[in-house]
């Protein structure tokens, strides 16, 4: 697989969104037209010092950026191995790395003159960034959930309807983020004169893929250069977890030309790879679905079957287009951690730390416990911290209860 | 390249009637049933035939249409189950246009190639792949032309005069209009709006315009009928058949005749049309 490597890992997709096979615009006729001129117009704010100008202004006064980069002495003491630093996207507002690629949206959704924005929302990180500034410009916003992750994100469906927004809780198929994008995409395909479809991670048709990690890429950008403040150097490995793979791509995608740069990603391997799970490069295949060629959990029937993963933001079936290009060239490692290592992990870190991260990040800092002690002391590794713990404090505090009985 | 469906239309125009398109998904609720069903079709009034492919995620279809799906998976259907009832139709009738539609994945998986030469030897005329626009044509639609089966499109509200052509270039049969922009089984179409989109296509095509999407009476689709030359139900079909199922969902006495008798009565009125335009 690795016969013909590129010269850059950093210059795709191609003009059709082809990251390698992966990526495309497997849509509907309706929303073809709309695709090509989100594609157009991102082109042209994105060459617009404007438009760079006002984002930067927001990312740092209103989202609070740059976000620090935080050495965790005590968990790199506990390890032993290894110097970890934190890349601390849970201190934005809103609480997690997802504000980045929604202010980048929602701006360029005011560009286009769209009034009404709709969302899907796993974990609701992405849809409380989204309500968040769709009350800051006075936007319309529909967030689309899966009824499973209604239940048991409760704390962010509250926050989304105080901050304005319409959470629409989703009763097809599995009910989760998976089934929350269809419904999604078929608003949009209905509403398509006044709606944009502000997607939340790095997938769906081109341009969303390449779009959405630039918007993220802007934690990379700071990690390399506050790393370079502390150290004087570049980092010897990143961590972060993978979902869809939004805040992975961000952290990763400024060093993939680095080649002594090591990059893990983590899936969420649910009770284990053999049973349930949300693992689609482990465990599934190429496939499409939601406008991209990716890898996808599927049967041999090509239908596409159900993720599990105790962190509703990990339980999606699928993983974006350019990871899966980054898997098969070999250039990005795609672990996974299960239910249970990620609560280990959860548990470490709120009292090692003092951090208690939300448990999609629990996943990536779980594979830190098994990477960081089988590196020498002046290996620098650094761990995305994607999103901070407060909406999953009532179901693992459940779930630790359950245990004890 | 002559398919059944080139020839349906030739002997439709010389009739000087429009065609009427029936949709319904395979193995819905059941293989058995549902085969049952569309050898019954073309009696019923269908001259053509749409028969969905099953799968998990249909992002365009509405609840109806996502329901069979589900009821159809939930019974073991498969894309090679599907094939295998396009053969056992093809046994009684060699003359009913079959189109298969569908998402592209179950497709991808079973293998192009491969399926191609399956659904082609099984009697399939042509396909509508609802996630496969002009931009991704060196997927399906070209293989599938090579292997004489037409690739029909959609087009839809938002399909403008700079954009026709393209979705126009490599499809064959018929042109299928998408008469709302939504999911299927939601609005009612406008006639007076459609028949105002069929003439803009037909500007930019002489093949036929089939238009789907919200129809659900006999009046409905005489009043598309009349300015196009096609009318496609779907949900409709599917709702009828639904409510004919017992409380566990399976097929009960009634359910082939529920199916059948809504096709006789949107027939008569697309039928209708002919008188109504003439």
């Amino acid at each position: 697989m690795n016969q013909n490597l590129p010269n850059s890992f950093r210059s795709g997709p191609d003009e059709f969104g082809h990251f390698g096979i992966f990526g495309g615009r497997f849509v509907a006729e309706t929303l073809m037209p709309l695709i090509l001129d989100l594609e157009k117009a991102y082109a042209e704010a994105k060459a617009d010092p404007a438009f760079q100008k006002e984002m930067n202004g927001h990312l740092k006064d209103y989202v609070g950026r740059p976000s620090p980069l935080y050495f965790a002495e005590r968990l790199t003491e506990h390890l032993g191995g290894a110097k970890i630093y934190f890349k601390r996207e849970e201190l934005n507002h809103t609480g997690s790395h997802k504000v980045n690629n929604v202010l980048g949206q929602i701006m360029l959704a005011r560009r286009m003159g769209k009034k009404r924005i709709i969302a899907e929302t796993g974990a609701g990180q992405h849809g409380v960034a989204t309500a968040t500034l769709c009350a800051r410009f006075g936007l319309e916003c529909v967030v689309y959930m899966g009824a499973v992750d209604v239940a048991r994100q409760q704390p962010n469906v509250i926050r989304m309807e105080m901050l304005g927004a319409k959470v629409i809780p989703v009763q097809s198929g599995a009910r989760t983020l998976k089934d929350a994008m269809n419904d999604a995409l078929r608003d949009w395909v209905t509403n398509v004169h006044n709606t944009f479809y502000c997607i939340g991670t790095v997938a769906g048709p081109h341009p969303y893929p390449a779009m959405v990690r630039d918007f993220q890429s802007i934690i990379g950008n700071e990690t390399r250069q506050q790393l370079q403040e502390a150290e004087g150097r570049l980092p010897d490995s990143l961590v972060a977890c993978i979902g869809g793979g939004s805040n992975a791509m961000g952290l990763f995608h400024p060093f993939l030309d680095d080649p002594s740069v090591e990059i893990f990603g983590v899936e969420a391997a649910g009770h284990g790879l053999t049973q349930l799970h949300a693992a689609s490069i482990a465990g599934g295949r190429p496939g499409v679905l939601h406008g991209n060629r990716t890898y996808l959990l599927m049967d041999e029937d090509g239908q596409i079957t159900e993720a599990h993963s105790i962190s509703a933001g990990l339980d999606y079936p699928g993983i974006g287009p350019e990871h899966a290009w980054l898997h098969e060239t070999g250039r990005v490692k795609y672990l996974s951690a299960t239910d249970d290592e990620a609560l280990a992990a959860f548990q470490l870190l709120s009292r090692l730390e003092g951090i208690i991260p939300a448990l999609e990040p629990a996943h990536a800092i779980a594979k830190v416990m098994e990477l960081a002690p089988q590196r020498p002391k002046d290996h620098l590794m650094v761990v995305n911290l994607s999103g901070r713990g407060d909406k999953d404090v009532p179901q693992v505090g459940d779930i630790l209860k359950g245990k004890k009985k | 390249m002559t398919t059944r469906i080139d020839t349906t239309f030739a002997e439709l125009a010389r009739q000087g009637r429009s065609a009427f398109v029936t949709f319904l998904m395979a193995g819905d609720p059941d293989a058995k049933t549902s085969l049952e069903i569309i050898k019954a079709l073309p009696k019923a009034g269908a001259d053509i035939i749409e028969i969905g492919m099953p799968f998990t995620d249909p992002m365009a279809d509405g609840p109806s249409i996502q329901a069979a799906g589900l009821r159809a998976l939930k019974g073991g259907m498969t894309l090679k189950k599907t094939l295998e009832m396009v053969r056992g139709f093809r046994k009684g009738n060699d003359a009913t246009p079959l189109v298969l539609m569908g998402y592209y994945n179950p497709i991808y998986i079973y293998g192009v190639d491969k399926f191609l030469g399956d659904a082609k030897a099984a009697g399939v005329d042509g396909l509508i792949i609802v996630d496969l626009p002009p931009e991704e044509d060196t997927e399906l639609c070209i293989p599938a032309m090579k292997a004489g089966l037409n690739f029909i499109r959609l087009a839809t509200p938002t399909t403008d005069d700079k954009r026709l052509p393209a979705v126009l270039a490599n499809t064959s049969g018929f042109v299928y209009y998408v008469s709302i922009t939504g999911i299927t089984g939601s609005a009612a179409a406008d006639s007076a709006a459609v028949a105002q989109a069929v003439a803009r296509i037909k500007r930019h095509t002489k093949l036929p315009v089939c238009v789907g999407f919200g129809i659900r009476t006999p009046e409905a689709a005489r009043a598309i009928a009349q300015n196009a030359n096609g009318a496609v139900v779907g949900s409709a079909l599917v709702d009828a058949l639904r409510s004919s199922l017992d409380s566990e969902g399976r097929a009960t006495a009634r359910t082939v005749a529920a199916v059948t008798d809504l096709v006789s009565s949107l027939a008569q009125g697309v039928r209708g049309a002919r008188q109504a335009a003439e």
